[in-house]
């Protein structure tokens, strides 16, 4: 069993929840996070002085899957996700040593 | 002649009927009693406009400055009104105005005190307001200006010591000065004019917030290594309702500085103190888009006030045109002054002394420049600004000098980064949100 950890640009959200529910993942978690990369930020001015943003909001995606699956939810992540430009953000794919549902006690890939 | 019962009783309602409407009908004042119902309910109106200031004040503090702080600005913001208030019944009325006095400094007595009969009501002011009417109306004035210094000393200042000066401030400082104008002092005598208080209100906070943030120190981490660091206001919905309760609070701020409902003065005031706004925002708009390369919000929010500040002192007595340059001219010198301000390491975090001291001179100077009367010099304006100046920042600086010595006016270090709503108030102002630490 895999995690998956998407970080996408925010706007592209209801995309990449599309796509994912095109091949079968029905469960996920998002939370609002902020980061840089490469991005970096950029100048602005308030009240007449220069200030530095340099990080970026984001919104992070948690999917457990099941080994097989890996590669797709990657993929249409990847593709529902990427913009072209600076940002579109990173996919971390680590492993899971266990996952239970909590309403029934299922543990292994009947919980996913 | 035979005197017919019904004819007298026929004869109350008539006459008292024709007492309102007969324009011939009049009372001592040489007013009728309607034309005095008309006068005063304008004047209590005006109150109430000048009233809701202060939520504009709070509004706009709170918009501008961190999440953390919030608690803690709306309620010096809260206390403010009270303590305005309250002393101005207890003693600042009084100062204020004190009847015959030596044109510096004199005392009418302790508390209210409502003149009998017809002397309280349409005797009081030539059937302009009443005794309270006039109190009540002049007590929104003093809060007004006690509430100023709380956004230039905002997100750092110890709360205790900031009631405390709060407290002498309006109760002692602004009342004795605003005696020398419109308590009939020596510079009323002189023929120094200020309409609703560019200078007696805004200057006299203005000053009193320059004491303060001087004595006080700028906000850990604004300026760094020789840089100015901004620190972003929380929330600009806020803010910007915050202006527009300023600006409506000021139909009755200037409004009712008229000091009856005549038709013309008031429709005048409500153009020139309109105008000037419009066009204080228009001209920081256009400043600040030049100097920042984008148009900042807070900056033109800072503009209409400045416009608002500028008129304050001439409202009456300039022409259309001349409102509007005034507010023109106080909307570009707002958006230089809060740059200016920064780049001599004088924190503040909502432009006040921009706005409020700055603005306040030059509405004030302007009256000398401006106005359709004759009467009115520049030069004289300038011994006002001047004399009010001195005394009140020397006033200000040595309470709150004091102030420092005997409790500190500060918060501690750990107290400013973790924000004053915990440590002082133990309540956050947004619970369940999550705000991040700057």
């Amino acid at each position: 069993m895999k995690k998956v950890e998407a970080i996408i640009k925010p706007f592209k959200l209801e995309e990449v929840k599309k796509a994912l529910s095109e091949i079968g993942i029905v469960g996920m978690t998002i939370s609002e996070v902020k980061g840089f990369g490469r991005q970096k930020g950029h100048k602005e001015h308030y009240r007449g002085a220069e200030y530095a943003i340099e990080f970026v909001p984001k919104i992070k995606l948690d999917i457990a899957v099941n080994d097989p699956e890996v590669e797709k939810v990657v993929e249409a992540v990847m593709n529902s996700a990427r913009t072209g430009s600076i940002g579109d953000g990173k996919i971390f794919v680590t492993s899971l040593t266990e996952v239970v549902r909590i309403r029934t006690g299922e543990m292994g890939e009947s919980a996913l | 002649m035979k005197k017919n019962p019904f004819f007298t009783y026929l004869a109350l309602p008539v006459v008292s009927v024709l007492a309102f409407i007969a324009p011939g009908a009049a009372n001592a004042a040489g007013v009728s009693q309607g034309l005095f119902t008309a006068n005063n309910t304008w004047m209590l109106v005006a109150t109430f406009l000048v009233f809701i200031m202060h939520l504009g004040f709070a509004a706009l503090e709170s918009g501008l400055t961190r999440a953390k702080n919030t608690t803690n600005i709306l309620f010096k913001n809260t206390a403010i009104v009270a303590i305005g208030l309250l002393t101005y019944a207890l003693c600042g009325f009084n100062l204020m105005y004190p009847g015959d006095f030596n044109g510096w400094i004199g005392f009418a007595g302790v508390g209210l005190s409502l003149p009998a009969g017809d002397g309280g009501l349409i005797g009081y002011a030539d059937g302009a307001y009443t005794y309270y009417t006039d109190f009540i109306f002049q007590a929104m004035f003093a809060a007004t200006a006690a509430t100023i210094v709380s956004g230039a000393v905002a997100e750092r200042v110890k709360l205790s010591s900031f009631l405390v000066f709060s407290a002498i401030f309006v109760a002692i400082v602004y009342p004795i000065v605003g005696s020398w104008k419109w308590g009939g002092g020596w510079l009323d005598t002189m023929g120094f004019y200020d309409f609703a208080g560019s200078t007696l209100v805004h200057g006299v906070g203005g000053w009193g917030a320059l004491a303060c943030v001087l004595v006080l120190g700028p906000r850990l981490g604004k300026y760094v290594n020789g840089q100015v660091k901004p620190i972003l206001g929380h929330s600009m919905p806020l803010a910007t309702v915050g202006m527009f309760l300023l600006w409506l609070g000021w139909f009755g701020f200037n409004g009712g500085s008229v000091l009856s409902a005549d038709p013309g003065l008031v429709s005048l005031v409500f153009v020139t103190t309109s105008l000037a706004a419009a066009a204080g925002v228009l001209a920081s708009m256009i400043t600040s888009w030049m100097v920042q390369k984008k148009p900042d919000l807070s900056m033109i929010l800072n503009g209409s006030l400045a416009g608002l500040v500028g008129i304050t002192a001439g409202a009456d007595t300039v022409t259309v045109m001349g409102s509007i340059i005034i507010g023109l001219i106080a909307g570009v010198l707002v958006v230089f002054s809060v740059m200016f301000f920064d780049r001599v390491k004088i924190d503040d975090p909502v432009g006040a002394l921009s706005v409020h001291l700055v603005c306040g001179i030059w509405g004030t100077l302007a009256v000398g420049i401006f106005s359709t009367n004759a009467d009115h010099k520049l030069w004289v304006q300038l011994v006002g600004v001047i004399a009010y100046g001195v005394v009140t920042f020397a006033a200000a600086f040595g309470l709150f000098f004091a102030l420092k010595g005997i409790m500190g006016v500060r918060v501690t270090e750990q107290e400013e980064m973790e924000g004053l709503d915990m440590h002082e108030h133990g309540v956050a102002a947004y619970n369940g949100f999550q705000t991040t630490n700057q």
